[in-house]
């Protein structure tokens, strides 16, 4: 289970994307992001999933993140490449699907080898001068990393809701399944909640 | 350290009514290990809640050094750190380090003494080897080991620690609470195991949402295992 947990964890590395500064990483995932969503090409599509590929081995994410962060986009690629070749034909299917998975590698290259200290340091930076307009960077910062953070947790929440159901030889059943498992990731909210204030973030 | 509860009382609203979670109660703590204990459901975790401002009196008042928890919340979280029964729900961040780190960011602004800061704590906790290593993949005991890491990296003056050991093996809960017991801070400690609270200078039992008993260690454990397990 703890593999599956890794997806978006930052793994220490001495790669050129380790240690290139937050500031230019998030700029250059946010042209690129631009860019895969205004280029409307199969070819294009093509090579920029080539290039977010090239830049997951040059800092060194493991292959099986990649291939999980993919599976776990699964459900949504086969529904939106269905919608999109009903809609579109098969090349736009084809185009949005390996728009997606290029977005969602990009994104796991940023968070695998960015500290989550790191980006949170630069949000507090970044949202600075709005502090006169009575913006709290801190709490800002604190709600993106808590986003990211989230997910690892929300994945093992659905495997332990998952695995209850089956026990109990409700695996068949979507309620028995997503019931509990919104009650507990909304019960797993307020524990984190209490966490923070506990520890006086966010006073 | 003066822990104070004036008639502080929890009352929730139910769908059949007001629910008393704690009834008016008035304590004086100044004991070096205070224990809690209770059966399930009656009341002790509120009581510990609210040393810590997570829970608001209904009526009544908590003043901790003389603050009052409801108007001086984020003063008294500065004195009293919180340690709950599940780690999971404490550790936030991704990695054992980040966690640790989150923790400072209010007392250490520039990132790099933080971070120093961050892994001294971690290793005076055992825990160097598992800077990087996400807190998921950690065991049970390290977990909580960890939760109390984050908590201890403030240097708070009272721990408040709500069934820290309840989760654990027999190995993991004895250091998780040779710790606490070895702790400079004052500490407030909810548990359900009796030896432990034997170990404490003195142990309230709350039972059906108020104070039972009050006292001497030995006099309260027997007197609330009289009273779940009848004469």
């Amino acid at each position: 289970m703890s593999q599956v947990l890794l997806v978006g964890t930052y793994r220490p590395g001495r790669t050129p994307l380790h240690r290139l500064p937050v500031g230019p990483k998030v700029l250059l995932l946010a042209v690129f992001s631009l860019v895969v969503v205004l280029l409307r090409s199969l070819p294009a599509s093509g090579v920029c999933l080539a290039l977010v590929v090239a830049a997951a081995l040059v800092g060194r994410v493991p292959l099986g993140a990649v291939l999980r962060a993919v599976r776990g986009l699964a459900v949504l690629l086969v529904v939106v490449s269905a919608v999109q070749w009903w809609v579109n034909g098969l090349a736009r299917a084809a185009e949005t699907t390996l728009d997606l998975v290029a977005l969602a590698v990009a994104a796991l290259v940023l968070t695998t080898t960015t500290p989550v200290n790191a980006l949170l340091d630069a949000i507090v930076r970044w949202l600075g001068p709005l502090r006169r307009l009575g913006v709290d960077p801190e709490r800002v910062a604190l709600a993106f990393s808590l986003a990211i953070a989230a997910l690892p947790a929300t994945l093992a929440l659905a495997l332990e809701t998952r695995d209850a159901a089956r026990a109990r030889g409700l695996g068949r059943h979507p309620r028995a399944y997503l019931t509990p498992f919104v009650v507990r990731v909304v019960a797993r909210a307020h524990e984190t909640g209490d966490a923070l204030h506990a520890r006086g973030l966010g006073d | 350290m003066r822990i104070e509860l004036d008639a502080a009382s929890v009352v929730v609203p139910t769908a059949e009514g007001d629910r008393v979670v704690l009834a008016p109660t008035t304590l004086t703590l100044t004991e070096q290990r205070v224990g809690v204990v209770g059966a399930n459901g009656s009341g002790k975790s509120t009581l510990a809640r609210l040393l810590n401002g997570l829970v608001a009196p209904t009526a009544g008042r908590v003043l901790v050094d003389g603050l009052d928890v409801a108007r001086a919340g984020s003063a008294v979280r500065r004195r009293v750190g919180f340690c709950f029964t599940d780690p999971s729900a404490q550790l936030v961040m991704p990695t054992c380090v980040e966690d640790v780190e989150l923790s400072l960011r209010r007392s250490v602004r520039d990132p790099r003494p933080r971070r120093a800061r961050a892994l001294e704590v971690l290793a005076e906790h055992g825990l160097a080897d598992h800077a990087d290593t996400s807190v998921h993949a950690l065991s049970g005991g390290q977990k909580q080991l960890l939760a109390l890491a984050g908590v201890l990296a403030t240097s708070p003056e009272v721990l408040v620690a709500d069934e820290p050991t309840t989760l654990l093996d027999l190995a993991n809960s004895r250091r998780v609470a040779d710790l606490l017991f070895s702790l400079p801070q004052q500490l407030v400690l909810v548990t359900h195991d009796l030896d432990l609270a034997r170990r404490c200078d003195r142990v309230v039992v709350v039972l059906d949402g108020a104070v039972a008993h009050d006292g001497a260690p030995d006099a309260a454990v027997d007197h609330y295992v009289a009273a779940v397990t009848g004469p």
